[in-house]
């Protein structure tokens, strides 16, 4: 192992990783703001926010979240009296800071050949890079913990104690979910599980259905969003963030959107075979493979998106103790058994 | 008409309805069918391809105008009679009757020995009505109907809310207010 590290690769990662977090990160959160407007208007026989314009031009009302920015950037940052002014600045930073993190370890690309080296076009390759993406996501918690206990208010600890019981039921389900999967591929590398799927040419999909359909369920409730939205419950039940004003809060709100990136890359990653193609042998094609690297993952990715969109505008919420139900009772043994069970097969296959 | 009692049978909680998946796929199976039939419309919309139904129900109100109810109640008119004078008789009963107390009259003797009674000035605050009705129902003269059609009543200062009764008359057109 070197530690030499050229400043060419330097540039490069740094590229990579502001690509991850500003170019994927910040671009679809905010495109997630007007899709979520605009879908679940028209899945409700409405338009949806269709007034900015800039300079009379209105392009379907795609500048509202470019309005919400502006809006809250311009709010009143206000902190109540009993807040802890140092606490109630830092959980929105750490919150979203927990969901940024997990960005920069997605593989959304292999590596290609291009101008007489190879490029490793996943940001930050990490030999653990699933314990660590989980990791990342459970730190969150953090935030909302953090942040309803620094708000002074017995409301937004509240909300808190809801969201920190919530995310650490699906946190358990979320990675026991993962583990059969992850014995299969025998692997803890998204590139390496990515590469097996290639090799095999079968998706994760496939190989564990069950695992799909319960970490879809627990990542739909670790971003706090609807059905699951108990911790927030922003229009009926007061959540961890009702101190919160201006862009604090819209730090609280994009914690969600990236949130669900994650999870969904992830799952794109894991299930859907990342970056691959059916019937492309992408690694081989140079600058044109990268590009439809990129293209492949969040095209799949965006395909969750808007799946978790539909399901988040269809579903109604749960009750807390149906909530917990499901995570501990239902979830978790399934997951457990179908780590059990995947063992076992592996067992006698090998 | 009777009243009649119909006993709706509870829905069976089936092992189908407890799993929740099936019951998540219908659900979707409804907002998907929703949201593809509302793209698909909205789409022939924009190309301009008509024989479809429009994709939303949303009535775009400043641009469009508002769609009211036959029977609303919008702001107050006063009647006239063949001759061209208000049918109004100043009895006061509309004014006794507002809830709000928004209705302010002051009488005069009537030319006519057979009215005997007219009103001087009639006025109503709309700021203070309650859109009740109650001065329709109390007319006994017919004199005051709640169908001018209009209910963009909004105005900068309070006073502007006041309608006399040229202009609920409609001789005079209410000057639109401006800000103070």
């Amino acid at each position: 192992m070197t530690f030499a590290i050229s400043m060419n690769d330097a540039l490069f990662t740094t590229a990579k990783v502001l690509f991850a977090v500003v170019g994927v990160g910040l671009n679809i959160a905010g495109f997630l703001g007007w899709v979520e407007r605009k879908q679940s208007a028209v899945m409700q026989d409405r338009i949806g926010a269709n007034r900015a314009s800039i300079f009379g031009i209105k392009i379907l009302g795609l500048f509202h979240p470019i309005a919400d920015a502006i809006k809250m950037l311009t709010k009143e940052d206000f902190v109540p009296k009993g807040a802890h002014k140092t606490l109630h600045g830092l959980a929105p930073v750490l919150s979203l800071g927990c969901a940024m993190f997990c960005l920069a370890a997605l593989p959304y690309g292999g590596v290609i050949q291009f101008a007489g080296r190879s490029w490793d076009l996943q940001p930050i390759a990490l030999p653990m890079g699933v314990p660590f993406v989980l990791a990342a996501l459970a730190f969150g918690v953090h935030g909302i913990v953090m942040a309803g206990y620094a708000s002074g208010s017995n409301y937004g600890l509240l909300g808190a104690l809801r969201g920190a019981s919530q995310m650490i039921a699906y946190e358990v389900c979320l990675a026991s979910s993962l583990a059969g999967l992850l014995f299969i591929y025998g692997t803890l590398d998204f590139s390496e599980a990515v590469r097996w799927q290639a090799l095999h040419g079968v998706w994760g999909i496939v190989v564990q259905p069950l695992a799909f359909i319960l970490f879809l369920t627990a990542g739909a409730a670790v971003t706090k969003r609807a059905p699951f939205d108990l911790p927030e419950g922003e229009s009926e039940i007061v959540g961890y963030h009702v101190e919160y004003s201006g862009m604090k809060f819209g730090m609280f709100l994009m914690t969600d959107f990236f949130e669900s990136i994650v999870i969904c890359g992830v799952i794109t990653a894991l299930f859907l075979g990342g970056w691959t193609i059916p019937g492309l042998d992408l690694p081989s094609m140079g600058l044109l493979g990268g590009a439809l690297m990129v293209a492949s993952f969040i095209g799949k990715m965006m395909f969750l998106l808007f799946l978790l969109m539909q399901l988040r505008w269809t579903l109604p919420r749960f009750r807390f103790d149906q909530l917990l139900d499901l995570g501990w009772k239902n979830l978790l043994p399934l997951a457990l058994l179908n780590f059990l069970a995947t063992a076992w097969v592996v067992y006698l296959w090998r | 008409m009777a009243i009649t009692v119909r006993a709706v049978e509870r829905p069976a909680r089936t092992f189908a309805t407890q799993l929740y998946l099936v019951e998540v796929w219908r659900g979707l199976a409804v907002t998907f069918r929703h949201l593809f039939v509302n793209l698909f419309r909205h789409a022939m919309k924009a190309f301009g391809i008509k024989g479809y139904l429009p994709g939303s129900v949303t009535i775009q109100y400043p641009e469009d105008p508002a769609v009211l109810g036959k029977r609303a109640r919008m702001r107050h008119r006063l009647l006239k009679r063949d001759d061209s004078t208000p049918r109004c008789t100043a009895c006061l009963l509309c004014e006794t009757i507002c809830p709000a107390k928004c209705i302010r009259i002051t009488a005069e003797d009537a030319p006519d020995p057979k009215i005997e009674k007219r009103a001087k000035t009639f006025d109503i605050d709309l700021g203070l009505c309650v859109f009740c009705g109650y001065c329709v129902e109390a007319c006994p003269v017919d004199a005051i109907h709640m169908d001018a059609k209009d209910v963009e009543l909004s105005a900068y200062a309070r006073k502007d809310m006041i309608w006399d009764m040229p202009e609920l008359l409609g001789d005079k057109v209410k000057v639109p207010s401006r800000p103070v």
